[in-house]
C-alpha cells in the first residue's frame, strides 16, 4: 500500500519537474517547485514507514520548514524586482 | 478486529490520497493557464497532505512517530495555503491577468511590460 502511494507521489514529482521546466512564467515555475517540496515531504514521510525506519520523520520535518522559508523568500525578490521594474519605466 | 477495521480504514485514506496527489499532479500539468494551475497544485497541497497523514497516523498508533506526524501535518496545511496565497498575491500584482483561455502563454507575461503597455494608452 505504501509503495502505491510513493509511486503517484514520485509520478507527480516527475510532472512537477515537466511543468517547471517549460513553465512559460516565472510564477508557473515556483508553484512547480512548491508542488515539488510538498512532494518531497510526504514521500519521506511514506518511506519511512515503508522501510520501517521512523527516524525519517525528523528530515521531513525539516524539509518542509527550509521549503516554506525558501518559497516565500524567492516570491519577495520577484515581487520586488516587478515592482522595481514598473516604477523605473514609469520615471 | 479492531487492527482490521483500522487497517482497512487507513488503506482506503491512503489510496484516495494517491489518487489526490496523482489528480493535482496531471492538473498541474496540463490545466491551460496560471491560475488554474494554482487551483490543482493547492488541491495536493491540502486535501492529499490531510489524507495520506490521516492514514499513516492510523497505521503507527500511539508512538512518537505518530506526534511528528502529527506536527507535520498541521504544518503543512497552515503553510501550503500560505504559500499559495503568496504566490496568487504576487502574480496579480506583477500584471498576470486572470481570464479564460492560455493567457499566461506570452514569453513576456509576469514582468512588468504588461503592467506598462496597459497603462501607456491613458
Amino acid at each position: 500500500m505504501y509503495i502505491l502511494v510513493s509511486i503517484a507521489i514520485l509520478i507527480t514529482m516527475v510532472l512537477a519537474v515537466v511543468r517547471a521546466l517549460m513553465g512559460p512564467t516565472v510564477y508557473d515555475r515556483v508553484l512547480a517547485v512548491n508542488v515539488f517540496g510538498t512532494k518531497t515531504v510526504l514521500l519521506l514521510s511514506v518511506v519511512a514507514f515503508l522501510n520501517g525506519r521512523p527516524d525519517f520523520l525528523d528530515l521531513a520535518l525539516a524539509y518542509a520548514l527550509i521549503n516554506m522559508v525558501g518559497i516565500l523568500a524567492v516570491l519577495e525578490f520577484f515581487q520586488n524586482r516587478s515592482q522595481r521594474n514598473s516604477k523605473a519605466k514609469n520615471d | 478486529m479492531i487492527d482490521l477495521a483500522l487497517d482497512i480504514m487507513s488503506w482506503i485514506l491512503l489510496t484516495v490520497g494517491g489518487a489526490c496527489v496523482l489528480i493535482g499532479g496531471i492538473g498541474g500539468l496540463r490545466l491551460p493557464n496560471f491560475y488554474t494551475r494554482i487551483h490543482a497544485a493547492s488541491l495536493t497541497d491540502t486535501m492529499a497532505t490531510l489524507l495520506i497523514f490521516v492514514g499513516i497516523i492510523l497505521q503507527s498508533g500511539f508512538t512518537l512517530a505518530s506526534l511528528k506526524l502529527f506536527a507535520i501535518m498541521l504544518f503543512l496545511l497552515l503553510t501550503g495555503p500560505t504559500a499559495t496565497y503568496a504566490l496568487a498575491n504576487a502574480a496579480l500584482l506583477s500584471g498576470l491577468k486572470p481570464g479564460p483561455g492560455r493567457s499566461g502563454l506570452k514569453p513576456d507575461a509576469g514582468t512588468a511590460k504588461d503592467k506598462t503597455k496597459e497603462n501607456a494608452p491613458e
